[in-house]
């Protein structure tokens, strides 16, 4: 047995109280986490209820990400295709190339590149906006003129990304098969219907159910991400930048185990 | 300077604070406040930076509690209240930020009538228009009403986050700091300002500050808070007119530099 001297003591001592306060800091984080979902499936039900701001919400997050998604979606239908093509030709299988491109761009491409792209734009810009808000006292002026700001900032921020990450994941599902007929007729020569024919063969109700209930979570965490660095950010500018920042690496981490733990969930169900 | 006198009625009390103490941590902010504001009255809070005039605010109009003593706002007890109690006080209590805290992604018409389409759910489109040119009228920014908060200058800024509180026709002003960062001229704009909302719209308010020409000018009764307590108070010649060291240098400072 090993008897530490009179130096290692103190040194151990501190090493202790530091990973002590480094678990309160986490246990009290997912606390506070914890108590803000809380509070938002309590007050989500409460009227009055903010529809013009969601509605307002849902264009700035869902109508202005569509640029930005269009390209990501056609292009990622282009690539997976080329890319896909020299194995499949080896086998003389190039003509499975439509059925297999829509399986990967249905079932996890297009939500987890929708939530990315959602965790990078929408994710940054709420924690952001919040963030300036509540440094500037807005949130405290929405407070003291009788506006619930947690109901009219929050509660609309992720209610609208929860409705449009799936409608904007839909809509990236339609613009990579597009990119990818483009690929593949320019190439193979497919007409139109013997490719969406082939698609729509490829896939189920359940692949399509799946991954709209997928990006609805992923929507959820991005805007309770968001709106939580955004709403608890402190010191001044840094601190808005710190908001920013934090939303979107911590909604991207939570996509990747959300989208792990749901690729388990669903094999399960596809095999019962 | 007022150009008319005030018309303060002593014996109704809208705010009555017993005892007030908070702290944050081991910092200890008010110690013991006691404090009156009679209907009608403009009092000023004097103090230097960071000794709690702002905190007492925010515990007056319910954005931070206290840890001891009693609120007493137009009879109601404020740490007591919740929800849509604590809203309807509210609506009688006007607060004007240090940084004026518009609604950036809005426009001044927006901005202006944001608390009163939420609260005033009964009034018609023509009147929250009226309501929104009247508050601008009474600050002097009419041609504004289109633009963005960040068009606007400091001062310019600072009347619109005055009209903005003034739309719900409050009884009790809380002013943060309203001279803070401005121009000299644009201090005196201010001051005339918070004067005329008095007279106007028979608001009792209470000013914080460290600008003492704002305290002379707009103050019908000048508390000092110095570590915690109220230490002085009076009419502003009152208030300095003592050996108190602290208290001639804060006078001094503001006067000399």
């Amino acid at each position: 047995m090993k008897f530490l001297n009179d130096d290692e003591r103190p040194v151990r001592r501190r090493r202790a109280q530091v990973i002590s306060r480094r678990f309160d800091r986490i246990f009290t984080e997912l606390h506070n986490i914890a108590s803000f979902i809380g509070r938002f499936f309590k007050e989500v039900f409460l009227p009055p209820y903010e529809f013009k701001e969601i509605i307002r919400q849902c264009f700035e997050i869902g109508v202005k990400s569509l640029p930005l998604i269009s390209l990501t979606g056609f292009i990622i239908g282009i690539v997976f295709m080329n890319q896909s093509r020299p194995s499949l030709a080896e086998f003389g299988a190039t003509s499975w190339l439509p059925s297999l491109v829509s399986l990967a761009i249905v079932r996890a491409l297009a939500p987890l590149v929708t939530a990315l792209i959602g965790a990078g734009r929408i994710g940054s810009m709420i924690g952001a906006e919040l963030g300036s808000m509540k440094v500037t006292e807005q949130i405290e002026a929405m407070e003291v003129s009788a506006t619930n700001p947690f109901k009219f900032l929050v509660v609309s921020r992720v209610l609208a990304t929860t409705f449009m990450i799936p409608a904007l994941m839909m809509y990236t599902m339609l613009v990579a098969l597009l990119g990818a007929f483009l690929n593949v007729n320019a190439n193979e020569g497919t007409s139109f219907t013997t490719y969406f024919t082939q698609v729509f063969d490829a896939i189920t109700f359940l692949d399509i159910f799946s991954s709209v209930i997928k990006s609805a979570l992923f929507g959820f965490t991005i805007g309770v991400v968001g709106c939580y660095k955004g709403y608890h950010s402190s010191k001044g500018t840094e601190g808005v930048g710190k908001a920013a920042n934090s939303s979107v690496v911590t909604a991207m981490f939570l996509v990747f185990i959300e989208e792990l733990l749901s690729l388990q969930v669903i094999t399960a169900l596809r095999y019962l | 300077m007022k150009e008319t006198q005030p018309v303060i009625d002593r014996s109704n009390c809208v705010i009555n604070i017993r005892g007030l103490e908070k702290s944050f941590g081991d910092l200890d902010v008010l110690r013991g406040v006691d404090l009156d504001l009679y209907k009608g009255e403009n009092l000023v809070v004097l103090g230097k930076s960071g000794t709690g005039k702002s905190v007492l605010i925010k515990i007056i109009s319910g954005l931070l509690k206290p840890d001891t003593g009693t609120v007493n706002v137009l009879g109601q007890e404020v740490p007591k209240l919740k929800g849509r109690e604590l809203d309807q006080l509210r609506l009688k209590i006007g607060f004007s930020f240090q940084n004026s805290a518009l609604y950036d992604s809005m426009t001044i018409r927006k901005n202006l009538e944001f608390p009163l389409v939420r609260n005033r759910r009964d009034m018609t489109r023509g009147e929250v228009d009226r309501m929104v040119e009247v508050v601008l009228d009474a600050v002097g920014l009419s041609q504004t009403i289109n633009q963005m908060p960040s068009e606007l200058s400091g001062g310019q800024r600072k009347r619109i986050g005055i009209a903005r509180t003034l739309i719900l026709q409050p009884e009790i002003m809380l002013y943060d700091e309203p001279t803070a960062g401005l121009d000299p001229i644009t201090c005196i704009d201010i001051n005339n300002l918070i004067n005329e909302v008095q007279s106007r719209f028979h608001t009792s308010s209470i000013i914080i500050t460290h600008d003492l020409t704002c305290a002379k000018d707009v103050g019908d009764r000048v508390v000092m808070l110095l570590d915690g307590q109220f230490q002085r108070q009076g009419t502003f010649d009152e208030v300095f007119d003592t050996p108190d060291e602290r208290v001639k240098l804060f006078h001094d400072y503001n006067f000399i530099n």
